[in-house]
């Protein structure tokens, strides 16, 4: 089987007063109907990646560099009319803002629609009607009323739902949702994930999921794969994540969470403050917040393990517990 | 209670520093040809509740419920239909002049993104309020690049950077910092760590916990995360509908969840664990109207033990186990509305208490 996209070496760079260096050598594959979720630091560059996917970043300041290809298409040499019958069509996005997606002078109704219609020759009115269905299906109350609901009408969460019915209205191959239920109460939010993997079995959609939530992670996917300072440092399924971390990045964010904490005590996080990003980083990002960080550790990039199928760990504790896959090497120079 | 040192206080620490009685708000919906009037969605009807000086109070509920709105009607954003705020004894409209309450209140929007102004940097952004109050320029910017540090962005690499160069998490700390800078006695965080990773989340609550313990700051803390609420908040309040349905301390309401809302809002949360994940949502049905809310009880059409009083009449507040801290508004705890199970409420109903 094909898989459904397959993401090398990807780098991302935007230039302007200060370069920034948001994603550095990403490889991520998905195979079809599969859902993985990224976890990771704020700012290591995830909602940055799905937007490299969609080709949404700004032309003149971004450098792009490596190969995205989903469903078979080449992302990088798409422009156009192509381009936009990829967008929505082949790949659709929710996104972490719903102000950004939505546009606050039409109605959320009329912004379904036309989205339906860009896709699909279909009347106007079977449009309304793919609309309406959406927004029930997304549990939003009262949905015909809703249809006629301009976005600032709306609270924060249905705004959510109706970013969430306007992406898979034209039922996408692969869903970006970057963290789509963050507005959401944990009725609707379970709601909601159960909505998005009965449509995933539906019609095999592939989704890449980016939340900061466990739990919902646990809920959603099939796999997790851990991002720091633009790039994946551990890959593997919700169980191996969750149950035998080996990354100490991971280790440190799953044991930074509240479950059992005593109010009035400070909560645990990783010390220190994630790097600046204004070059690629030539060694280990993590390494100067990591307890376990050695020598070779800041000399070159980590090599990256396969502790078992499917799974991947860049870090030398990894060393001689399983097979390497990719030894430590330094990047090219920029 | 907590010993609270600020100059500003005006009523003593006896004093609530807010009293929010009967709070109401509806919106206008447009219909029918020509957009005119065509009911109300009442977002906020009929919401009371206090804050305590240097206390934290958890709002939780049903999206769409009225928490943002509740919060906007506390800093004076909207205005109320009906109702009253005090403000450390002082009613607003009467003593309480808006200006005044600015200056006291500061507010952590639920979208980050529409909250800043495109156009300034982010040092400009959290320095601007505290110019315009007459602070230095050279220690509104000192002021900047130290809260910037504390919310985890080195000022060095970030205070220079306009919104859109920023990640969502990035963004939602440069509100957190901006209404910081301003000095507010009681600060409103509407889902302001919902797009933080789990070590920065707790960062910022360490934060927020040394900030109330040094000023003693008073929150208000809007969020869908159980877990946070419970880890930060000193009291919870639940809301459904545009309406209170339980309020309490928050280790309480985390015991004997007394309204079934309550109850359905907390077995939601996710499963924790891959091989038990969730298969059927807790709470059926779908939620109501809100131009036309359910008579009686709101929760009557999709509450499990809902029984034909519960639609009928209004259920009154009632105290929950004895504790006079904690209401809720359920027939069941009311031993005179005719309920079935009226009175042995509330170890009946908590199966899902730990
Ligand atoms: N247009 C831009 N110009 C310059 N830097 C940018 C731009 N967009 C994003 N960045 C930077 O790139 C990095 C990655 O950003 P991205 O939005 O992908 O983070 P993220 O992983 O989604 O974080 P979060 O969890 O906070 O949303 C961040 O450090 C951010 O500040
Ligand atoms: N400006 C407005 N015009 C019309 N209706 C509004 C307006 N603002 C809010 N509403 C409605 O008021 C109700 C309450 O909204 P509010 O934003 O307070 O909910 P919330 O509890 O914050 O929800 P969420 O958790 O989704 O953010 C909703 O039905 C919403 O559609
Ligand atoms: S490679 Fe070294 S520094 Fe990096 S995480 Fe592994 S042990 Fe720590
Ligand atoms: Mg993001
Ligand atoms: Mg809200």
């Amino acid at each position: 089987m094909s898989p459904l996209m397959e993401i090398r070496d990807l780098t991302v760079r935007f230039h302007g007063e200060r370069t920034v260096h948001a994603v550095n050598g990403l490889d991520l594959t998905l195979q079809p109907g599969e859902v993985i979720t990224i976890l990771g630091e704020s700012g290591s560059g995830k909602s940055v990646t799905l937007k490299a996917l969609l080709k949404l970043l700004p032309e003149k300041r971004t450098e792009i560099g490596g190969t995205m290809t989903v469903d078979g298409i080449d992302v990088t040499a798409l422009t156009g009319r192509r381009l936009s019958d990829y967008r929505g069509k082949a790949v659709s996005m929710i996104f972490q803002e719903p102000m950004l997606a939505l546009d606050p002078v039409y109605t959320i109704g009329d912004q379904i629609a036309e989205a339906v219609r860009r896709h699909d020759r279909v009347s106007r009115t079977k449009a309304m009607d793919i609309a309406l269905d959406m927004l029930t299906r997304v549990r939003i109350p009262s949905p015909e009323r809703r249809l006629r609901n301009y976005p600032h009408e709306m609270s924060g969460g249905m705004r959510q739902r109706a970013m969430i019915a306007l992406a898979l209205a034209c039922r996408p191959k692969l869903l970006l949702a970057d963290e789509p239920t963050t507005a959401l109460d944990a009725t609707v939010q379970i709601q909601v994930l159960l909505l998005l993997r009965e449509l995933q079995k539906e019609f095999g959609m592939g989704i890449v999921f980016v939340t900061h939530d466990i739990g919902v992670a646990v809920e959603i996917s099939d796999r997790i794969a851990v991002m720091y300072a633009g790039n994946i440092v551990e890959e593997g399924t919700v169980s191996e994540i969750i149950k035998d971390p080996r990354h100490p990045y991971t280790k440190g964010l799953l044991a930074a969470n509240l479950h059992g904490a005593t109010r009035g005590t400070s909560l645990a996080s990783i010390p220190g403050s994630p790097p600046p990003l204004d070059a690629r980083p030539n060694n280990c990002a993590f390494a100067p917040r990591c307890a376990h960080a050695r020598e070779e550790c800041l000399e070159a990039l980590p090599p990256v393990f396969r502790p078992g199928p499917g799974r991947r760990v860049a870090c030398v504790l990894e060393r001689g517990q399983s097979e390497m896959v990719l030894p430590a090497r330094t990047p090219e120079a920029a | 209670m907590r010993e609270v040192k600020n100059s500003r206080d005006r009523g003593g620490p006896a004093q609530p520093l807010v009293i929010a009685n009967d709070l109401t708000r509806h919106f206008p919906v447009r219909g029918g040809l020509f957009g005119k009037a065509a009911g109300a969605v009442r977002a906020v009807d009929g919401v009371t509740f206090t804050v305590e000086k240097g206390e934290t109070l958890g709002i939780v509920g049903e999206s769409g419920c009225g928490k943002s709105t509740t919060a906007r009607l506390l800093v004076g954003l909207i205005g109320l239909d009906k109702g009253e705020i005090v403000l450390d004894g002082e009613k607003l409209g009467g003593d309480l002049r808006l200006k005044d309450l600015w200056d006291d209140v500061q507010m952590v929007f639920q979208d980050s993104w529409a909250s800043l102004n495109p156009r300034l940097t982010i040092e400009e952004t959290i320095a601007f309020g505290p110019k315009m109050r007459g602070v230095s320029k050279v220690d509104a910017r000192r002021l900047a690049h130290d809260l910037l540090e504390r919310v985890g962005l080195a000022p060095a690499r970030f205070a220079g950077r306009y919104p859109h160069e920023l990640s969502g998490g990035q963004r939602q700390r440069i509100n957190i910092a901006r209404a910081l800078a301003m000095k507010p006695r009681l600060v409103i965080l509407d889902e302001a760590v919902s797009a933080l990773d789990k070590s920065v989340e707790a960062q910022v609550l360490n934060l927020l916990a040394d900030l109330k313990a040094e000023f003693g700051l008073t929150y208000v803390f809007i969020s869908h995360d159980l877990n946070v609420v419970r880890f930060v908040a000193d009291r919870i309040m639940v809301m459904y509908l545009g309406e209170v349905v339980e309020i309490g301390p928050v280790d309480e309401v985390w015991r004997r969840r007394a309204h079934p809302y309550t109850s359905a809002l907390f077995a939601a949360m996710p499963s924790m664990d891959p091989d038990a994940r969730t298969e059927k949502p807790p709470l059926a049905g779908d939620p109501p109207n809100p131009i036309d809310p359910p008579s009686g009880c709101r929760f009557h059409t999709r509450c499990q033990y809902a029984e034909a009083v519960c639609g009928k009449s209004v259920p009154r507040t009632s105290v929950v186990a004895g504790i006079a801290s904690h209401l809720a508004a359920c027939h069941m705890l009311d031993e005179a509305s005719g309920h079935t199970k009226a009175g042995a409420a509330p170890t009946l109903i908590n199966e899902a208490a730990e």
